[in-house]
């Protein structure tokens, strides 16, 4: 199979620390090829500023396979770049045209907070986790898998609320910064389930106080979220985690 | 956990929009219900019956006051809602991201502010001269007597502002801005309050869809009734 090699401007966000303002850097990339990854691109760009003896660009990477949640960018106007139910590191650079300006952002958000050029503090989502994102068991032998009954479509909605990675993109993409696909994915996942059910009317309760702590905005239903989501996470979950909320706000002491 | 906590979380504020948002929806289908007497063909005898009813009858009169309620409800939590939701990412994209989502489901704000100054205009020519009409400098309807009953003539009224093309072009745009309003707010409301089966949602979609069309085309064939003498 032959592959093209093509020549890039990169438009990039630089920033030193989260307390230094930001700007737009544009770079040069010259023989790309198109089979390459994005972030295998944004290696050779690293390579080339490092042997200049400049700054990299710091950016969220780790498995490289789609999996892990951690890399982000907000390519040419789009969470995870041009591509449907992708992340950025699956992104390939087939994705664009020779001599193309390909602008990249770092999630925009209070509640990221810059650390480094397209690099985001999202702790906020692992505090929203912590506050009751758990289940509770008992210790002792593992129980057997097989002795709780599940319904078949309960066990696929679930499976597939837990498909979320944490990545963040459903709040880079909303316009109002709201994390609510991300929260509803998880509490979906676990009131779905049996072993959710003890901590079902407080985990969403705690949840809910946690992300509005984290000053993330509300939900008013366009649907960017999921139009953007990595793992296609529906936004009926935003419905359900509403219904979840309502009837245990209702119902609390 | 209170009642204040319940509504002012995040999930709580939008179930303010919804239940009032439906509230409004509800009120929308009793106003075009009533104004639908007008092509009665019956010279707006019909029409000033009902309109009667509805300000001389203590249960209409009880029900108005929950209905500015909500209306004043639903203003306010959305003018809040749309700048705390604006506050949460001080610093913007240099592209947007409007592929993912409707034009109009990001502009519920602005649609709603169209709405509002055609509210005002929409009150001040039919509302405050039915209800207040004669107390200070407010002008009075006409009347007629129809076996021993005071009625306002307000067919008369309206057959007097719809003389009027501007008032009518407006009168057709703010029913444009209601129909985009309702296209993303009645099924947004539904969701809010926790509608998330696969069947319900596909249903409810498919009716806001049908009701932002019909109600609002129902709305603007009144002014256009009028002036093209339609009904006389």
């Amino acid at each position: 199979m032959s592959q093209n090699t093509m020549n890039l401007k990169v438009k990039v966000w630089r920033q030193k620390n989260a307390k230094t303002a930001g700007a737009f850097v544009t770079y040069d990339v010259a023989g790309i090829s198109d089979e390459m990854s994005f972030l295998e691109m944004l290696d050779i760009l690293n390579e080339k500023l490092i042997t200049e003896g400049g700054d990299p660009v710091a950016f969220d990477h780790d498995c490289r396979e789609g999996i892990c949640g951690m890399c982000s960018l907000y390519i040419n106007g789009k969470p995870h770049g041009p591509w449907q139910a992708n992340t950025t590191c699956q992104l390939h650079m087939r994705a664009f045209k020779d001599g193309e300006t390909i602008v990249i952002e770092p999630w925009r958000a209070n509640s990221f907070p810059i650390v480094k050029d397209l690099t985001v503090d999202r702790s906020a989502f692992d505090r929203i986790i912590q506050a009751g994102g758990y289940i509770s068991v008992n210790t002792g032998n593992a129980v057997d898998g097989n002795s709780l009954p599940i319904e078949k479509q309960n066990a696929d909605d679930a499976f597939a609320a837990a498909m979320c990675i944490g990545c963040g993109a459903c709040v880079a993409a909303c316009k109002n910064s709201s994390a609510m696909l991300f929260l509803s994915a998880k509490v979906s996942h676990l009131a779905l389930l049996p072993q959710g059910a003890p901590e079902r009317k407080s985990r969403v309760l705690n949840m809910v106080a946690q992300m509005d702590k984290e000053g993330f905005g509300s939900c008013t239903n366009t649907g960017a979220c999921e139009a953007t989501c990595p793992k296609e996470i529906s936004i009926s979950n935003i419905a359900r985690l509403n219904k979840e909320y309502l009837g245990a706000s209702l119902s609390a002491e | 956990m209170t009642f204040k906590q319940m509504f002012t979380s995040s999930v709580g504020k939008k179930l303010v929009m919804a239940f009032t948002g439906i509230f409004l929806i509800l009120f929308l289908v009793v106003h075009a219900g009533l104004n639908a007497c007008i092509w009665a063909m019956d010279g707006g005898i019909m029409f000033n019956k009902a309109a009667h009813f509805m300000g001389s009858f203590v249960v209409p009169r009880v029900l108005e006051i929950g209905l500015f309620l909500g209306i004043f409800l639903h203003i306010v939590q959305g003018y809040m809602l749309t700048l705390e939701n604006k506050s949460k990412r001080k610093i913007g994209y240099e592209v947007n991201y409007a592929k993912g989502s409707k034009w109009y489901s990001r502009s519920m704000a602005i649609l709603g502010t169209l709405l509002l100054m055609f509210l005002i205009m929409h009150i001040y020519h039919f509302w405050t001269p039915s209800r207040l009409g004669g107390i200070g400098g407010i002008k009075n309807l006409d009347t007629f007597n129809l076996n021993g009953v005071e009625y306002h003539n307000l067919y008369a009224e309206m057959q007097f502002i719809f003389t009027n093309p501007i008032v009518v072009l407006l009168y057709v745009l703010a029913c444009g801005s209601l129909a985009y309003h309702l296209a993303h707010g009645f099924q947004s409301a539904f969701k809010t309050i926790g509608v998330h089966n696969r069947r319900y949602h596909a249903m409810i979609s498919t009716i806001g869809y049908g009701f932002a069309i019909i109600i609002p085309l129902a709305f603007a064939m009144m002014p256009i009734s009028f002036y093209l003498h339609w009904v006389n």
